[in-house]
């Protein structure tokens, strides 16, 4: 045990420190150059390790698996498109994409709005009683994944009539209202919506604590300034925190909806993807590593980055915006 | 900044240019300065409306959790036969409690080893990403260089690279290193099994959100403060460390709450690249064993889950304090 713990420190040390004398080192030799070659180099100390990291770890990984994508199941001989006609021609793999728009449309917008919501009245409490709420809604992020599908197997489960008392809590009050139990997780197509409600209950947290750092954020001056001015909190809010704090905002959305766009453990675990709630994340996984469909599952794959694209085109736009206000 | 001559009403003392404030965006129509009714005390909200939407929100993100909690507190038997709710029909009984589920999950061996584990992956494995994106994101804002928009919209475009995709081709490269025509452009390190293996694979898939986070945080900063120190003779390695860094704490506790317990929570990059052998193996994979050995072992899993939990709330707790009011208040005045 004493031996373990020298080496998990040493292993401290070695990986948190390390990182920065790389940077220090970099930096001082960059120093020695002249002046103007300095300036041109010096760019490249800040970005080149993240690039390098970058290239090798997803660059290279992307285009193997776009590669794959047009290959058959073992991964060997060209097939063309076939794994994509494949696709759009299955009426599952068909539902999958219809599934996935309806997920990140509902759990972004849903997990944002009372994230938003939440991180906004809970600025007004006292610092203590601000902290203690943050931390409810923050909680569901520090299960782990096993958790979280134990957590909500004791709200959906499910137990026909006859068959001993309810253990899910959704069931337990749907009786207790004088109803017939309900399979909840079989029940297409709301089911989805179920599914649903997991991810915006682990992800709201995100949203708020990134949002409300945001809130932090603001120049105290500009909202005193709006509240001598005679803005009412109600302005306040959609006057000047919102406009202020749009581009955390959209950033906190990109980043949900491409978690969601994801995400397929969830439908993986709870339903497996029978019953209507196959997703495209969950049909990558089941394929690739399930059915052993080696193209297919690429196929799916690239079917997910391909989507996100125009939504990245917007941001860099929003971030061009951004750099021509400055 | 033209259109601040074609909109009027814009809140006095809001001044555009250091705050970013959108002209327009921040005029109330209507309610200019003269019509406005005298200065309120501000908070027209009230206490109690807020404090109760609060807490309903709180309680129903509540209820999942404590049934969690309260399961984990529960024998086997129970577990199976009744709904965990029903333990506050008759919280005296004292035969619905245990604290065996915890001894169980403690006792299993090498608990407390798998923890160390976890803590030697977990903390370089959210320092290096959060270290390499925040330099690369100064220089995305603040430094020229040839590419740098095509080369950050790449960046972010790399977010959508599913990670389950990217395993078996990393851990190629980690046995047999990478050739082209036979000639070894990345060779055999034979990294696999190692710590820096993980390290470096997580930090990889990180770096992309971590890298448009910080961005637009960092973009964000007020020009004339960059300027100012430029101004003062600062370099940039300076700004970044002594400036850029301290005000942009907020941002880098939030990620870096969100890059440890993703990396806390990871079962599959870790099984991959360090293997399941016992002194390696971290707290997901020694409670996924938990469930292994004794199937769906219910009330094993929800005290494990706990166990597990302790120390990415520590990590939330105490990085809170950094979510602060006001760090750019006051830096910049004209």
């Amino acid at each position: 045990m004493n031996s373990q713990l020298a080496q998990v420190l040493t292993a401290l040390v070695v990986g948190v420190g390390g990182i920065w004398l790389l940077y220090w080192v970099a930096d001082r030799l960059v120093n020695l150059l002249p002046v103007r070659a300095a300036a041109a180099v010096r760019p490249w100390v800040f970005v080149g390790p993240a690039l390098l990291l970058l290239t090798v770890y997803l660059v290279y990984p992307a285009i193997n698996t776009i590669v794959l994508s047009f290959r058959d199941r073992q991964g060997r001989g060209w097939v063309g498109f076939d794994n994509y006609a494949d696709i759009f021609g299955d009426a599952n793999g068909r539902l999958a994409i219809r599934n996935s728009v309806a997920w990140v449309i509902v759990v972004p917008v849903l997990a944002v709005a009372i994230g938003l919501a939440f991180a906004v009245l809970a600025d007004r409490l006292g610092r203590r009683t601000e902290a203690a709420a943050k931390s409810v809604i923050f909680l569901p992020m520090a299960i782990s994944f096993v958790g979280a599908s134990i957590v909500w197997r004791f709200i959906y489960n499910f137990r026909p009539e006859g068959f001993g008392e309810q253990t899910g809590l959704l069931n337990a009050v749907w009786q207790g209202l004088g109803n017939d139990p309900v399979a909840w997780l079989l029940s297409e197509p709301w089911n989805n919506l179920y599914l649903m409600v997991i991810m915006i209950w682990l992800y709201t947290g995100f949203a708020m604590v990134v949002l409300s750092s945001a809130i932090k954020s603001l120049p105290v001056e500009v909202l005193e300034a709006a509240r001598v001015d005679g803005a009412s909190e109600w302005q306040l809010f959609w006057r000047i925190v919102l406009p202020m704090i749009s581009s955390t905002v959209m950033v906190v959305l990109t980043t949900i909806l491409i978690i969601v766009w994801k995400v397929f453990d969830i439908v993986f675990v709870m339903t497996g993807g029978e019953f209507g709630t196959t997703i495209v994340a969950e049909r990558m996984i089941t394929e690739f590593f399930t059915f052993r469909n080696q193209g297919r599952g690429a196929a799916f794959a690239v079917l997910l980055f391909v989507a996100v694209l125009p939504f990245m085109a917007l941001n860099i736009r929003r971030f061009r915006a951004q750099e021509e206000m400055r | 900044m033209t259109d601040v001559t074609t909109t009027t009403g814009v809140a006095a003392g809001v001044d555009d240019d250091t705050t970013g404030v959108r002209p327009g965006a921040a005029e109330p129509p209507g309610t200019t300065p003269e019509t406005a009714s005298p200065a309120k005390p501000g908070r027209d909200w009230g206490r109690w409306p807020v404090a109760v939407s609060v807490s309903v929100i709180a309680v129903l993100w509540l209820i999942p959790t404590l049934g969690l909690l309260v399961t984990s507190f529960r024998p086997r038997e129970l577990v199976d036969t009744s709904g965990w709710w029903t333990v506050f029909t008759d919280l005296g009984d004292g035969g619905q409690w245990t604290l065996q589920n915890y001894r169980d999950v403690l006792d299993a061996g090498g608990f407390g080893n798998s923890f160390l584990n976890s803590l030697a992956v977990t903390v370089p494995a959210t320092v290096l990403p959060i270290t390499i994106a925040a330099f690369a994101a100064y220089a995305f804002t603040w430094m020229e260089f040839p590419g740098r928009q095509v080369l950050f919209a790449a960046v972010v475009g790399l977010m959508v690279v599913p990670l389950q995709m990217s395993l078996i081709p990393i851990l190629q490269l980690y046995t047999s290193g990478f050739r082209v025509a036979g000639v070894p452009i990345i060779p055999d390190l034979d990294l696999n099994g190692t710590l820096l293996a993980v390290w470096l694979a997580h930090t990889g898939f990180g770096l992309p959100l971590a890298t448009y986070m910080l961005r637009n945080y960092i973009g964000g900063l007020p020009r004339s403060l960059i300027e100012s120190a430029k101004v003062d003779g600062a370099g940039h390695f300076t700004t970044f460390t002594r400036l850029v860094l301290p005000l942009s704490t907020p941002i880098l506790a939030s990620f870096a709450i969100f890059q440890f317990l993703w990396v806390w929570n990871d079962l599959l990059v870790a099984l991959v690249f360090l293997g399941g052998e016992q002194d390696v193996r971290v707290v997901t994979q020694a409670l996924r064993e938990l469930n292994g050995s004794r199937g769906q072992a219910w009330h094993l899993l929800t005290a494990g889950a706990f166990v597990s939990m302790v120390l990415p709330l520590v990590v939330f707790f105490s990085l809170q304090r950094y979510f602060v009011s006001g760090l750019t208040a006051g830096a910049v005045k004209e």
